[in-house]
């Protein structure tokens, strides 16, 4: 162990020290200056960004081949510790008016913020099963954050018990990789594979459950049914920065896992991850026509962009691994901006008692407070895939990926997913500037910049959609 | 005892978990299911782990045992909350989300 291992990890290493700090200064922070906790927790996620897009990639590994830190971990890095920041954000003003003001979460985000970092860095199947189970016990305990409130005690409880149960897939995923290979290392694994000394039916049957143990993190169908409800139940800022972060954390266990067992079992996998990336799009996108609450809504979305993700993982199973992987990390970065932009609405419209959140709430909200309209259609129309938005340049390259790999049926029904998708999106926008209503929402410094600078990326990036695939693309994967 | 008797074993204490957590409606019960499944994992870890005189598998159980040990921290927890407001823990009592 030397200095170098420490360097590989700085950016977990950062957030995680400074979420051990947090949690000792709550101690001594009194009751109403819980905000410095939050200060505390921004100023060490600032850090962990600076370290991570200061960082060099390297093409080794650390820690005897634990983990890696290659530009594919990296960006990552950065992007959990910029979404981390936006949470932080979210959450400051809303607890504050929920008189619910606690140390603890920010706390608790951190060591989440940790683990999906640690997923990115994983190179080992110990490290894939730590970073999944630091990244979700500490989820689990904030979806209950509201101890008083029985929808936030329902929403945590399930999200256990099935969360839980997927790690239970994983795990035994694991134990069956091991036993195809006697070996828990992605190294180990491939060599085992190359040389032919592995069980490909055991190696099989532990890539199949790893699949659908991260497939329930995803929330792709038919592995969704918590996804709503515990959307629902939640804190709506812990929301926001969930179904941006834990969808990336999980997609990047994939697309590492997938690299590594797709030479072997491409024939037999890649159907199965199509199926369910048809699945998740045909079933995300008709499930939320019928939603009226805001939150189930932006869950059920959640669902369908996990499903236009699954295209690019097929992708990955092609030629065309390197731009499939480089178009998906787009995508989660131009979802993840849109996606905090819209939560920053929902947040800013949220009544105590888990009141405002019924698109009838929404009614009038558009035309009362132009500039939250305003920001609400930009990510609507983002989440579309409407020219002109950061949204629909993500869709373009992944549907891209998906033609040149061959892929035209999931193209197909992407494209048609996306059509269908629009009416619920602009309901939402509909329903903001079109009817009468007495909304209100809560003006904050924060969530207005949240909302405003959201709504200006997703513009502005989508103005020069080339450099930053590029930027996405040198983010490359280390091949074990 | 050839391996497959171990893994046989681990395959059928790990389907009885599967079925305890999606058939049992209570939550403690859905619990031990959980815990059943992990312990089947760490057997196929064991097995697998003497078969293939690879030191690795061992040392996995080590670390799913003390994630199970937080994971249960947390889950009860999580039901001593829900007992004190509802005075129930049954799952299907927990109906406010339409699920």
């Amino acid at each position: 162990m030397s200095i170098n291992d420490f360097l590989a990890i700085l950016p977990v290493l950062v957030v995680l020290v400074t979420g051990v700090l947090v949690m000792v200064a709550d101690v001594f922070l009194p009751e109403g200056r819980k905000g410095i906790a939050a200060l505390l927790s921004g100023l060490g996620l600032a850090a962990g960004l600076g370290a991570a897009l200061a960082a060099v990639p390297s093409t080794g590994t650390a820690f005897a081949g634990m983990v890696v830190a290659d530009g594919f971990s990296l960006f990552l890095d950065a992007l959990f510790a910029a979404v981390g920041l936006v949470g932080i954000g979210l959450a400051y003003d809303y607890f504050k008016r929920m008189r619910l003001q606690r140390g603890e979460y920010y706390t608790l985000l951190l060591f989440s913020i940790g683990g999906m970092m640690l997923m990115g860095h994983a190179n080992d199947l110990v490290m894939f099963f730590l970073a999944l189970e630091l990244l979700s016990i500490p989820l689990y305990i904030l979806s209950g954050f509201f101890r008083a409130r029985l929808a936030s005690q329902e929403a945590a409880l399930k999200y256990f018990l099935l969360g839980a149960f997927s790690s239970g897939f994983v795990l035994y995923g694991i134990a069956m990789v091991f036993g195809g290979t006697a070996s828990i290392n992605l190294e180990g694994i491939v060599a085992a594979v190359r040389d032919g000394s592995a069980n490909l039916t055991f190696l099989l049957v532990g890539a199949a459950l790893l699949v659908v143990g991260f497939a329930f993190k995803v929330s792709a169908v038919p592995f969704h049914a918590w996804t709503p409800d515990v959307y629902e139940g939640a804190p709506s800022p812990l929301t926001g920065f969930m179904s941006s972060a834990t969808k990336a954390a999980g997609f990047a266990a994939l697309i590492r896992l997938l690299l590594v067992v797709f030479p072997a079992l491409g024939e037999n996998l890649a159907p199965v991850v199509s199926g369910l990336a048809a699945l998740t799009m045909i079933a995300g996108n008709l499930i939320a026509l019928v939603q009226t609450n805001i939150k189930r809504l932006l869950a059920y979305s959640s669902i369908a962009h996990a499903g236009y993700l699954l295209i690019g993982l097929v992708a990955v199973n092609s030629s065309a691994a390197g731009d499939a992987v480089a178009a998906m990390l787009f995508y989660l970065v131009g979802y993840a901006i849109a996606n905090l932009g819209a939560w920053s609405v929902v947040v800013a419209a949220e009544q105590a008692e888990g009141r405002g959140l019924e698109l009838e709430d929404y009614s009038g909200l558009g035309r009362k407070y132009p500039w939250l309209g305003v920001a609400m259609l930009v990510f609507m129309l983002s989440f579309i895939g409407v020219p002109l938005t950061l949204g629909f340049w993500g869709k373009l390259y992944l549907f891209r990926v998906a033609l040149e790999s061959g892929l035209f049926g999931l193209a197909v029904i992407g494209i048609a997913a996306s059509l269908v998708s629009a009416y619920y999106y602009l309901r939402v926008v509909v329903y903001m500037f079109f009817r009468d209503g007495e909304g209100v929402a809560r003006r904050d410094v924060w969530l207005n910049l949240i909302a405003i600078g959201s709504a200006a990326a997703v513009v502005l990036m989508a103005l020069v959609p080339g450099d930053l695939l590029q930027v996405a693309a040198q983010a490359v994967l280390r091949v074990p | 005892m050839p391996l497959s008797y171990y893994l046989i074993l681990s395959a059928i204490m790990f389907l009885i978990g599967i079925l305890g957590v999606l058939l049992r409606r209570n939550p403690l019960i859905m619990f031990m299911s959980l815990e059943l499944m992990f312990n089947a994992a760490n057997l196929a870890f064991v097995a697998f782990a003497a078969y293939h005189q690879a030191l690795s598998g061992q040392l996995f159980v080590f670390f799913v045992m003390t994630v199970a040990a937080a994971e249960v921290a947390v889950g009860l927890a999580l039901m001593v909350a829900i007992f004190r407001t509802r005075h129930t823990i049954d799952v299907d009592e927990l109906s406010m989300l339409q699920g």
